[in-house]
């Protein structure tokens, strides 16, 4: 199985460990991540107005290229998964957007929105398979209650995102079983983190961290994991009220497959 | 400000809602994780902007609060998508000549080294033009 692979700013630099396990555990489930060759920053957040042209050409010239190597595109930070995919459903759905872009970006074959957006949890359950990952873990996280942050990025708007049922998700509890953690349901699990907001008033990230540790520990969670830098750093910053620890998911799959000291 | 009425047309324009499908149940107020931050709620962007009464909203705070969790747009039995509108107000509001909401000169006082890149990327994306 191979991938071109986006993995975006802050994989490369803040969020590298979210990246190196992904890249390691990838090898040994028989996943080839061949990252794009040249790829820009997809700007984070989603560019809602209609007529944002500009905002949306670096997901589309990364879209294209994965076209052009004839894979699909294999994404990791929930914010590029989102932003690439709504933009590719723009390039699909959006007569007047598709038409700027790609009147500005001048291609050979005009783009369209060909390529498949594929989020790594995507690729774990629907091309790998988590009976196959169960068969492959090494170390499983025995007796480890796991609470599986979801946030919003990777969720919303589910009539594009298509990444599993919007209110009552399942995709990480079946992930975390596969790893021998046992999951924690909890009501939380698909409330903002606060976002980028962080930036402009920390209070609010605190206020919205601490309604969803609360939730996750008050279910009996030794744990989070998050596929998301931000929601990573929020809930690990801005939690201030618990000191549960925040892991990638990627980091807890590398563990179980026995990669983490490696 | 030019003309009250047709700002609020030019929000419908760059949002691609139509407000008159509300439905007025207030759904997407009631599903927002920023309620308690805003002056105006989602629901009444929806009904100001319908009514042309975009003013009050520009001037407001709650324009930096919608946290984009796409919350309301996922719920909103009517298809409104009032996060879109919110986004259109800001923007007609930032495209203004000297009126960012966070400027590079205040990034200093809010990093941190464990702050992602993803964080000011995205809030530059929100809040500057």
């Amino acid at each position: 199985m191979k991938f071109s692979y986006y993995p975006g700013c802050t994989l490369k630099n803040k969020a590298s460990e979210l990246d190196s396990y992904a890249r390691k555990s990838a090898e040994v489930l028989g996943v080839t991540m061949e990252e794009l060759e040249e790829w820009q920053c997809c700007g984070a957040v989603y560019p809602l107005a209609k007529d944002e042209i500009a905002t949306k050409l670096s997901s589309v010239r990364a879209l294209v290229s994965a076209r052009d190597k004839g894979n699909d595109l294999l994404t990791l930070c929930s914010a590029c998964h989102h932003v690439i995919k709504m933009v590719n459903n723009d390039m699909q759905t959006d007569e007047d957007i598709r038409t700027k872009v790609n009147n500005y970006l001048g291609l050979d074959v005009p783009y369209e929105g060909e390529t498949k957006v594929v989020h790594y949890l995507e690729m774990l359950r629907d091309s790998v398979g988590f009976d196959e990952i169960k068969k492959k873990v090494v170390k499983p996280l025995k007796g480890v209650k796991i609470a599986p942050y979801y946030g919003c990025l990777l969720l919303r708007p589910s009539k594009v995102m298509a990444f599993d049922n919007p209110e009552n998700p399942t995709i990480m509890e079946d992930f975390i079983k596969a790893v021998g953690a046992e999951p924690v349901l909890y009501p939380y699990r698909n409330e903002c983190c606060g976002g980028y907001t962080v930036a402009e008033d920390k209070r609010i990230a605190q206020n919205k961290c601490n309604d969803i540790l609360a939730s996750a520990v008050g279910k009996g969670a030794d744990m989070v994991i998050t596929a998301c830098p931000l929601c990573m750093y929020n809930l690990s910053k801005n939690g201030t009220d618990f000191d549960v620890p925040v892991r990638y998911f990627t980091e807890i799959l590398a563990e179980a497959l026995g990669l983490k000291d490696e | 400000m030019i003309n009250e009425k047709e700002t609020a047309q030019r929000v419908i324009e760059i949002s691609g809602v139509n407000p008159r499908k509300c439905m007025k149940c207030g759904k997407c107020s009631a599903t927002c994780p920023s309620y308690d931050e805003m002056e105006y709620h989602p629901h009444q962007f929806v009904d100001m902007i319908d009514k042309g009464q975009v003013e009050k909203l520009l001037d407001s705070e709650s324009l930096y609060k919608c946290l984009t969790c796409f919350a309301c747009i996922e719920r909103c039995p009517r298809g409104v998508e009032p996060a879109k509108l919110i986004e259109a107000v800001r923007l007609v509001k930032i495209r203004q000549q000297g009126q960012n909401h966070l400027k590079a000169d205040m990034i200093p006082d809010i990093l941190d080294d464990d702050m992602p890149q993803q964080a000011i990327v995205s809030a530059f994306r929100k809040y500057s033009k």
